[in-house]
């Protein structure tokens, strides 16, 4: 019988940790990247890594309110049982990481040091300076080097996914694709294909992310039939450094270390921020969240961030819209100790050290909570079966998603510090899963079973696309269609997003859709041709551009990070007790509609021409889903109505005898 | 922001050292630019990828270049700027034209050239296998945290931890040679990968994989192979080739000591080789 080799899609966190957990089940891996793996776009990820520890235990904490935190973050928007499974995994992961050897700061003692990040009150992130993402992926990347030279992992570095193969059963049998050196395009035979690319910055333009994040991948999945879930859930991160080529992250640790925001009073005060006294100071996030400070969730600090300068009109400078983020009320010794490789990047690209002068800041597109669809088994006990080939696949059998590409774990909105955590866990826990599918296939059902015509006419198809884009004539140019691509997605579906605008913006991308199908390439070459890659990777944007609009239009609410000022829900006015409590009860009534119409996933389908969109419900079986009430007047009142009515629930619930609703 | 030069010229020349693929012979080309300000080498290359035209007008192909981050962390995009070795991502426009209004631009020498501004680091990464650059850990089970770590051992650690494989430093080293080798007629992918393995194995190592001999030593997992390690750097293309230059911890983007490095493996090697000496096994007598 010939031997099983499962092919991974991508060398980020998620791509390596299924690999090196695949080798050491003893299952060859295809390993295949656009880039060498250790560049791999998880090198960026800066802030930390969460999980419960020793210390938070000890001041209350537990696995249930990671959770609870992540759900209440993502706006309950999560499948619970998978994010129940992380957060019950977390430490085990950050002592993996650490045994890896992976250089956590360290405490005097010679603990893992912790700090704190948005969206929870305890310091459950464990960092390895400014640069935690890096040095998880090197530590991983190091496994994989390993079990490379024990042979059990053959690296396919600088090829580019085409698609995956399917065949007649719909099965998928392995992969179509294309070396960017010499252009050849070849299948690869494998019974399991894990897709781990990453997340879809480029179809906004400039992000944070890299240049290797353009959601092709994910596109050729969903162009072969492969759902994409909550792919309007984007999330714009507070603060990044504005820039031509892209925008740099500057992670929420900075605000973590004890970073402060703030704005002149005076619109475009022309002092310099030292020069202006506290009193003329507006510290927005302090003053309106003063539980959370500056460490509210991230959806909250863009939107207020966003607030401030486009509603206030109190951004720093004229024409450019931007905030500061102030470190240097903190010694610069602590800063470089725990802050060195962010504030390295301010140095670097603006020319000014953020140890003595308030960085200059502003929101950018930084992570797709969405994704492609893909399954679980879970437990009645709350978390998943370990070890089932339903964990992560998608809905094409034998094919799937893992990491950022996989659209489970963060909801509506990322809580910092989870995302690393996301993908280190969805990679190790998809490779017992596939053990299982590997070991249990029936005979002739391999892919080394399948006829050799299925992989000559999938090659043959990706060789036609190739061929004829080079040939072709016309008078667009790729570059300038993805600046337009860009421009039009940053506009219309960030932050604040209006039904209007939406329309409109889907108008313009099928318009553009046609155009960028009529591209004529600057270089017709067929040796390390970027040209032609480039404008593949164009056009399969537009699925998932398609999708991010079409699911932004249809969720008529605010949630997480998206957020449509047409359908909020505002505080309560009153100010006579009763009249108070009266609103609170209309608010949850309100509330109690919306969840029933829109807590449910987008579920984006596309028939080779156009994207659909449909909703499946959310499992949110372990903790009722209850209103995300951050800074919101009357917070108190409506948080008060709704344990009450809750506990009716519950009480009506249990006269009826339905003990399992007691049970929360 | 950026601290701005003072004189801003409307346009701007970049003059670019091209090479259409592994053999072929290279060429120089210009292209005139429209100056904006806060651009860095990378915009600059996307704004010509756009233009596709050189500064006579003549229709070009696109430059061809590697890049992933641009936040100078994925150490993709090392290329030779105005005759110095960086990351193009972190070279500021501005900071360049302060003396001349012409920038230019070289693919790495010391790598086989894939295309124009790209050039094959495999070599690098192949180094780290030489070194066994990893924690040799007992597996991915559930086995409890790892072992505790004094701060100062974290803080001497993390530095050389920042290495990006970028190929700064062996660019900058004279012991480094280039290993350039071209597929023979007939001979498969295979074969070919495997002579060209074979050809990086004899030369040096160079100083970010010795840099990271002393990163894994350190570890207190890691430190269970050193003498591995050690033994890979005393042979062919080992710590020996290195003549103290000094070179690569000058160009280095993240400022790693490697030249400290480089001193405590010799060190160490040397008391290896000795402690191997007096510590043969008796039936070796």
């Amino acid at each position: 019988m010939a031997e099983k080799r499962v092919l991974v899609i991508g060398g980020g966190l998620a791509g390596l940790a299924a690999t090196m957990k695949l080798a050491e089940l003893g299952i060859k891996v295809d390993l295949m990247s656009l880039t060498p793996v250790k560049r791999s776009h998880s090198v960026c990820a800066q802030g930390g890594i969460n999980s419960v520890n020793d210390a938070t235990r000890q001041l209350g904490d537990d696995e249930y309110k990671h959770f609870d935190d992540t759900v209440y973050g993502g706006d309950f928007l999560n499948h619970q049982p998978p994010v129940y499974e992380m957060a019950m995994w977390a430490p085990k992961v950050i002592d993996l990481m650490d045994r890896l050897g992976v250089p956590f700061n360290r405490t005097t003692e010679g603990f893992i040091d912790r700090r704190r990040f948005g969206g929870t009150l305890y310091k459950r992130t464990a960092f390895a300076g400014a640069t935690t993402g890096q040095q998880l992926l090197y530590a991983l990347d190091e496994q994989v080097r390993r079990w490379e030279v024990e042979g059990m992992v053959k690296k396919y570095e600088m090829w580019d996914f085409l698609g995956p193969v399917l065949n007649d059963e719909g099965t998928c049998v392995g992969a179509v694709a294309q070396d960017l050196y010499s252009m050849e395009i070849r299948s690869f035979k494998a019974d399991a294909v894990v897709v781990a690319t990453g997340g879809c910055g480029l179809i906004y333009g400039r992000s944070t992310m890299s240049m290797t994040c353009n959601g092709s991948a994910a596109s050729r999945c969903v162009q072969a039939g492969a759902k994409y879930g909550n792919g309007e859930c984007i999330q714009v991160h507070p603060t990044a450094i504005p820039g031509a080529d892209k925008l740099r992250l500057m992670s929420e640790s900075a605000r973590g270390e004890g970073g402060r925001v703030w704005v002149p009073k005076t619109p475009h005060d022309s002092r310099g921020p030292k020069d202006i006294p506290e009193s003329e100071r507006y510290y927005f996030l302090e003053e309106r969240y003063p539980e959370y400070g500056n460490l509210v969730p991230r959806d909250i600090a863009t939107r207020e961030i966003f607030d401030v300068c486009v509603n206030g009109g109190l951004s720093v400078e004229q024409d450019r819209q931007c905030v500061y983020l102030d470190l240097t009320h903190i010694e610069a010794s602590e800063l470089n100790r725990k802050l060195g490789g962010i504030l390295d990047i301010y140095r670097k690209f603006q020319g000014v050290d953020p140890c003595y002068t308030p960085m200059r800041i502003f929101p950018a597109v930084h992570y797709s909570m969405g994704g492609l669809w893909s399954n679980y088994e879970k437990k009645a006990s709350g978390g998943l079966v370990a070890g089932s080939p339903t964990n992560q696949v998608t809905n094409i059998p034998n094919l799937y998603a893992i990491g950022e590409v996989d659209y489970h774990y963060h909801g509506a909105n990322r809580l910092g510090a989870n995302s690393l955590l996301s993908c280190i866990f969805s990679g190790l826990f998809v490779a017992p899963g596939l053990e299982t599918l590997l070991g249990s296939m029936a005979p002739g059902t391999s892919a080394a079973d399948q006829p050799a015509s299925l992989y000559e006419a999938a090659v043959k198809k990706h060789q036609v696309r190739h061929d004829s884009l080079l040939k072709q004539k016309g008078d667009e140019n790729p570059y300038l269609i993805h600046q337009e691509l860009g421009n039009l997605m940053t506009n219309v579906a960030t932050v604040v997003r209006k039904n209007s605008q939406l329309t409109e913006g889907i108008g313009k991308l099928a318009d553009l859709n046609e155009r960028v199908w009529k591209c004529s390439l600057s270089d017709t070459g067929n040796w390390s041709n970027q040209n032609v890659l480039f404008t593949k990777a164009l056009q399969d944007m537009f699925p998932i551009a398609e999708a991010i609009l079409k699911g932004a239009l249809q969720r008529d609410e605010c949630r997480g990070a998206h957020y449509k000022p047409e359908f909020e829900l505002p505080g309560l006015t009153a100010e006579n007790p009763a009249e108070h409590r009266r609103q609170a009860e209309q608010w949850c009534d309100k509330f109690e509609a919306n969840v029933d119409k829109f807590l449910k996933s987008t579920i984006a389908t596309y028939d080779g021409k156009d994207v659909s969109i449909s909703y499946e419900e959310v499992d949110t079986s372990i903790e009722p889903p209850r209103p995300r009430l951050y800074g919101l007047v009357g917070a108190e009142q409506i948080s008060d109505v709704w344990k009450e009515r809750k506990r009716k629930k519950q009480e009506a619930a249990a006269a009826q005898g339905d003990p399992a609703a007691t049970a929360n | 922001m950026i601290a701005h030069s003072q004189n801003k010229p409307k346009t701007f020349f970049v003059k670019i050292l091209r090479q259409d693929g592994p053999g072929k012979p290279s060429y120089w080309q210009r292209f005139e630019l429209d100056y904006e300000s806060e651009l860095n080498v990378i915009s600059v290359l996307q704004r010509i990828a756009a233009k596709a035209k050189t500064s006579s007008g003549e229709k070009t192909t696109p430059v061809c270049w590697d890049c992933g981050c641009l936040e100078e962390v994925c150490g993709a995009c090392t290329m030779v700027i105005n005759g110095k070795v960086r990351q193009s991502c972190s070279a500021l426009v501005d900071k360049l034209l302060e003396d001349s209004n012409e920038i230019e631009l070289r693919p790495m020498t010391k790598f086989p050239i894939v295309r124009d501004l790209f050039v094959d680091r495999s070599r690098m990464f192949n180094s780290l296998k030489k070194i066994k650059g990893w924690v040799p850990a007992d597996g991915y089970y559930d086995l409890g945290p790892g072992l505790r770590q004094s701060r100062a051992n974290q803080e001497m650690a993390y530095p050389l931890s920042e290495c990006m494989t970028c190929g700064c430093c062996v660019e900058a080293c004279p012991q480094y040679s280039k290993i350039e080798l071209l597929p023979h007629s007939g001979e498969s992918d295979e074969q070919f990968e495997e002579r060209k393995l074979d050809a990086y194995s004899h030369g040096f190592v160079g100083p970010a994989a010795i840099s990271q001999v002393v990163l894994f030593n350190l570890h207190p997992t890691g430190k269970m192979m050193a003498g591995e390690r050690l033994d890979a750097l005393t042979e062919e293309g080992g710590i020996q080739v290195c003549g103290n230059a000094q070179n690569c911890v000058a160009v280095c983007p993240k400022k790693i000591p490697l030249t400290m490095s480089i001193g405590r493996v010799g060190r160490e090697t040397t008391f290896n080789t000795l402690r191997k000496w007096f510590d043969r096994p008796a039936n070796k007598h």
